[in-house]
């Protein structure tokens, strides 16, 4: 190990280095511990045991494709999978147009911006356990919004999500939204303050309108920002778990379930550790079928070069 | 064009003042008004709930302000709220969190800080692989690694333990924080590095009478993502501990859904603003650097 240490970096001073090196290999082991016995060997362990059928213990005993027939055929996972799809597609286009929005409008030099900034970050600050507590009070259909709004007068009015197994992903997704979409407006917003100022110089002697500059020249421009906020929004979706226990509880019934916390349920609850492996691996499959083209866009060409 | 150069060398920048009452800046603080009323909503209502009696809540409007206001429901959760048989309130939550937070800060920090440093000026064989797998094992759902860790954690003793929370924190802290100082640390000139070198310091003492000094600005920004991450974390804190030693964040989910009893909502409100409370201070406390955070964060490689 260290003959072939020495050798990499010697070229310069023989013969400290090895020694030199040695300590930051040594300062190095949590590093190599965390990647190598956590993130690959844990991640392998679990791939492996989601072709066993393990129950209450982990054991190695192989039954192939089983336990991924029987995630399928699970209304529950199914049920899981819609919402996280609806939860996803609406809180990406959503939270990108809700986070561009407010950052081209804080863009517009205006005045208190630090104050509208700070107002709308400030809920990215709290967890999504006080976050989804709060809104679960909000939409309380007894005290919260809903009975606010009759209140005024408008005798008819019917907003409740979290009571409504049709619409609660929705009740999800607005507070998901209001917690997110300010870090999303703050990377925009550097974004924006990327742009050089003679593109909006310009654009005006062209005579381009405003909307029309930000559509056609400043949103292309801001291609790598729009993939780092598509990667963080996207990563943030398939974690959505916190949110959904303290807010409904994947209630009610099974209506709001999402898949990381299915994977919890069957491991620590239900003792069904096979089907945890198992839907745990679709969630892995899922990142990697989203990182994959992105890790390319991104690195494949720089690697060449 | 040319004109316009050289006016805007003289002229300050931006665009031309404009009449303050313009149909375009009555459009453009009027959206922004709307937004930021339904970005403060949800703490409007915390706050103004928490503050009422519970008749004055069941008359039913939660945008009212309190008629009579009352510190009753933060005393109570504070001290009196029951999560299943214990009854002391949000305290203990909030002390089993502050012991998880301190030492899983310090740790992941002064971990994480070698690393970037030893990634940065000390790189050996290997070294850029390790990396490459930490970077790629942050994309990676927790839920594949969580059974491992339990196994793991058993094996060494710390399942249910505060200590082996700490230990999780540290590992999934690590990937984000090598970035920021690996990156922070490969900015430092390289003359810098050689010139201690020539003098005769080692690994350690570069790193302690140079990089450290230098890198206090990001190890501020450091300790506000790690101060904010782990107090704000449920998933490892309702896995890895047990109800003795829950955090702040899972006792609060206990008590506002436990099903038992009636259900207090300023009570609840209250509980929730005391858990919210620590990261709100040091949102507001550190203003850019927070921003700086969490850019760093977001911007990877």
């Amino acid at each position: 190990m260290s003959d072939r240490a020495s050798q990499t970096t010697a070229q310069a001073k023989r013969p400290i280095q090895l020694f030199r090196n040695l300590s930051a290999k040594i300062a190095s082991v949590p590093m190599i511990l965390t990647a190598l016995v956590v993130f690959v060997g844990g991640t392998a362990w679990t791939v492996t045991h989601s072709f066993t059928s393990s129950r209450l213990l982990p054991k190695l005993d192989f039954v192939g494709f089983d336990q991924y027939e029987r995630l399928w055929n699970t209304r529950r996972w199914m049920i899981s999978i819609e919402n996280l799809a609806i939860y996803g597609i609406c809180s990406l286009i959503l939270t990108l147009l809700i986070g561009f929005t407010l950052a081209a409008l804080l863009d517009r030099k205006i005045r208190f911006e630090n104050t509208f900034r700070t107002i709308f970050l400030y809920p990215f600050a709290l967890s999504f356990v006080v976050t989804g507590l709060a809104w679960q009070w909000i939409l309380n259909p007894d005290f919260g919004l809903q009975e606010v709004v009759r209140g005024w007068g408008w005798e008819s009015f019917a907003f409740d999500p979290l009571n409504n197994s049709e619409i609660v992903i929705f009740g999800i997704l607005i507070a998901g939204i209001w917690q997110g979409s300010g870090l999303i407006m703050c990377i925009m917003l550097a974004g924006l303050r990327g742009i050089d100022e003679d593109i909006w110089k310009a654009a005006r002697v062209d005579g381009i309108g405003t909307v029309k500059t930000y559509v056609r020249i400043i949103i292309p421009m801001m291609r790598p920002v729009f993939i780092t906020a598509l990667v963080l929004i996207a990563s943030g979706i398939i974690k959505l778990y916190d949110l959904v226990v303290a807010q409904t509880n994947g209630g009610p019934g099974i209506s709001s379930e999402v898949p990381a916390k299915y994977v919890i349920e069957y491991m620590f609850r239900a003792q069904n550790l096979g089907q945890g492996f198992a839907a745990s691996t679709m969630m892995l499959v899922s990142v990697i079928v989203i990182l994959i083209p992105w890790a390319y866009l991104e690195f494949g060409g720089r690697k060449r070069g | 064009m040319a004109d316009a150069t050289v006016n805007s060398a003289a002229e300050p920048r931006g665009p031309k003042p404009r009449r303050a009452f313009s149909s375009r800046n009555i459009m453009l603080y009027g959206t922004l008004l709307l937004v930021s009323v339904y970005y403060l909503l949800p703490l409007y209502v915390m706050i103004v709930t928490s503050l009422k009696g519970m008749p004055e809540i069941r008359l039913g409007n939660v945008f009212s302000p309190p008629m009579e206001i009352t510190f009753q429901p933060w005393v109570k959760a504070w001290a009196e709220a029951c999560t299943g048989i214990n009854c002391d309130g949000l305290s203990r939550g909030f002390w089993n969190s502050v012991q998880i937070l301190v030492p899983s800060v310090i740790l992941s920090i002064a971990i994480a800080s070698v690393n970037g440093y030893a990634l940065s000026h000390w790189k050996f064989k290997g070294s850029e692989v390790f990396f490459t797998i930490l970077i790629i094992g942050a994309f990676i759902p927790y839920q594949t690694m969580l059974y491992p860790i339990v196994i793991l954690l058993r094996e060494i003793g710390l399942m249910g333990d505060l200590g082996g929370l700490v230990l999780v924190h540290t590992v999934f802290g690590m990937p984000i924080l090598t970035l920021l100082f690996r990156n922070y640390f490969t900015s430092i000139p390289e003359e810098l590095f050689k010139a201690a070198r020539v003098d005769g310091a080692g690994f350690w003492g570069i790193y302690f009478r140079i990089m450290l000094p230098m890198a206090l600005p990001i190890f501020v920004v450091a300790m506000i993502l790690q101060v904010t991450g782990i107090w704000n974390d449920f998933l490892f804190g309702v896995i890895y501990t047990k109800p003795e030693t829950y955090p702040m964040t899972v006792q609060l989910n206990n008590i506002v859904n436990s099903v038992q009893g009636v259900k207090e909502y300023n009570v609840n409100m209250a509980a929730t603003l005391l858990t919210g409370l620590v990261p709100l201070v040091i949102y507001f406390a550190s203003g850019k650097l927070f921003v700086r955070g969490i850019a760093a964060g977001a911007v990877k490689g």
